[in-house]
């Protein structure tokens, strides 16, 4: 399969893209790591005129300590985040995710900043910085901005970030106090999409949750929060009969779609289930029961 | 756009269109080193290494490699000797029909240098981005893993 074609360049600033993205408005794809753009150029399901390599962009991969958050430059790719120091200390749960995202090969070349402002709802990346309440900086010709991830995905592959503004870096919190954490996501083939995943951050103190975040991917056009779920588990004992009644209301609010892979009703079914495996999980790791969830072998 | 990328250890410069894959490059421009398998990075049988990296070549443009460095199945031998991961997909029949070999074996050459000592399932979740429809798994962790031994008693010949 091949591309229609296009122009490319690979600027060496984010001036130098600004300036691209301005001559060409509306026809130009920024490419990260190009394993989500790449494979729907060549299905031509999409078709820039001009492809904007942000590789030779000097400072956008890396993961650097910021304070209280972790700022991940958004051309840091996904085997980059899984194997750094500071994200294993401060937010394994990036690394997790990361982990179960495609398959080695894909891990070398997709980005974090590439997921995010993919804005495709059945990625895993965009769930777990609902779920962290990360924020995301865009840089734009006049300046920069942080957005909240829950308001930085809006719909079908659609985000906040404007056409003339580039995701630089995302800010994760630092998880300094006992979260316990899984991701829980079911797909045809090792390697495939999430049909659906539930990732479920919870803190519990004394036998009670303190607090509960849980987002679900493919259940929507864009991630979404099981608010109703997280309602019913914070300040609740944690205890199975809690568990089981937040599971069943995490579908609640949600718009999944049909597709080949999954209708809409079993898609509702799938993310009960893996919401409570992601809950059981999630609060035995809290208790140091688990080293991890879906951390891969390398 | 003018190119020059470094495969298996040889500088190549072309002129090639922007569109142009790193797997149709491999191929078409230089004559091999890689199969096509899916041509949707599902099935790894593109599989090559970028500056150390196994990628699928079949999901990066040749422009993306402008300054890097390529390897592919070619590089292995270039000695004139098999490498140890070539012998032991031989040694433990690793392979039936051969068409993800080149792919299979790359990513293990990259799952080696990251962890000289897989297990059994560290092996499977290495080449989980391989597929190989011959159902030949089994002697393809068994190739990988003794190769590793070998890979691991001739480093510590050297050291």
């Amino acid at each position: 399969m091949i591309p229609r074609e296009f122009d490319y360049v690979c600027p060496s600033s984010l001036e130098e893209v600004f300036a691209a993205l301005r001559e060409q408005p509306g026809d130009a794809k920024l490419l990260a790591g190009g394993h989500s753009l790449l494979p729907l150029m060549k299905l031509r399901l999409a078709s820039p005129e001009l492809l904007i390599d942000l590789s030779g962009v000097p400072g956008l991969r890396g993961v650097r300590d910021g304070g209280d958050f972790l700022s991940v430059g958004a051309m840091t790719t996904y085997s980059d985040v899984i194997d750094d120091p500071l994200v294993q200390r401060h937010c394994r749960p990036l690394a997790e995710v990361a982990g179960c995202v495609g398959d080695p090969q894909v891990r070398h070349r997709g980005t974090i900043g590439g997921a995010l402002a993919h804005g495709d709802g059945a990625g895993d990346v965009p769930t777990l910085a609902l779920a962290l309440d990360a924020e995301l900086v865009a840089r734009g010709p006049v300046g920069s901005r942080v957005i909240s991830a829950s308001d930085f995905f809006i719909g079908w592959f659609q985000t906040a970030l404007a056409e003339d503004e580039v995701l630089t870096e995302i800010r994760v919190p630092k998880l300094n106090e006992p979260w316990g954490f899984d991701y829980q996501k079911f797909t045809v083939s090792e390697q495939g999409w999430a049909i659906v995943g539930s990732c479920a951050l919870v803190r519990c103190e004394n036998g009670r949750i303190s607090d509960a975040r849980v987002s679900l991917t493919n259940m929507a056009p864009a991630p979404v929060r099981a608010r109703e779920t997280e309602r019913l588990l914070v300040s609740a004992p944690a205890r199975d009969d809690v568990l089981s009644l937040a599971a069943e209301a995490a579908p609640v609010g949600t718009e999944p779609g049909s597709d080949l892979t999954a209708d809409a009703d079993y898609r509702r079914h799938l993310a009960q289930v893996l919401t409570r495996r992601a809950l059981d999980r999630a609060l035995a790791s809290s208790r140091g029961e688990f080293s991890g969830s879906g951390m891969p072998a390398r | 756009m003018k190119v020059s990328i470094t495969v298996d250890g040889t500088l190549r410069e072309d002129d090639v269109e922007p569109r142009l894959l790193l797997v149709q490059y491999l191929r078409d421009v230089l004559g091999g080193g890689t199969n096509v398998g899916c041509d949707t990075s599902n099935c790894g049988a593109c599989t090559v290494l970028l500056d150390g990296a196994s990628v699928k070549s079949c999901t990066v443009l040749a422009v993306q490699a402008n300054g890097r460095q390529v390897s592919t199945i070619r590089s292995l031998a270039a000695g004139g000797t098999w490498h140890p991961l070539q012998d032991a997909f031989r040694a433990e029949h690793g392979l039936q029909c051969g068409y993800c070999t080149p792919g299979m074996v790359m990513s293990a050459v990259d799952l080696l240098n990251r962890n000289p000592d897989p297990t059994a399932e560290e092996v499977r979740m290495g080449l989980a981005g391989n597929l190989c429809r011959c159902t030949g798994y089994q002697n393809i962790v068994k190739a990988v893993r003794g190769a590793a031994a070998v890979l691991r008693e001739a480093s510590a010949g050297e050291g």
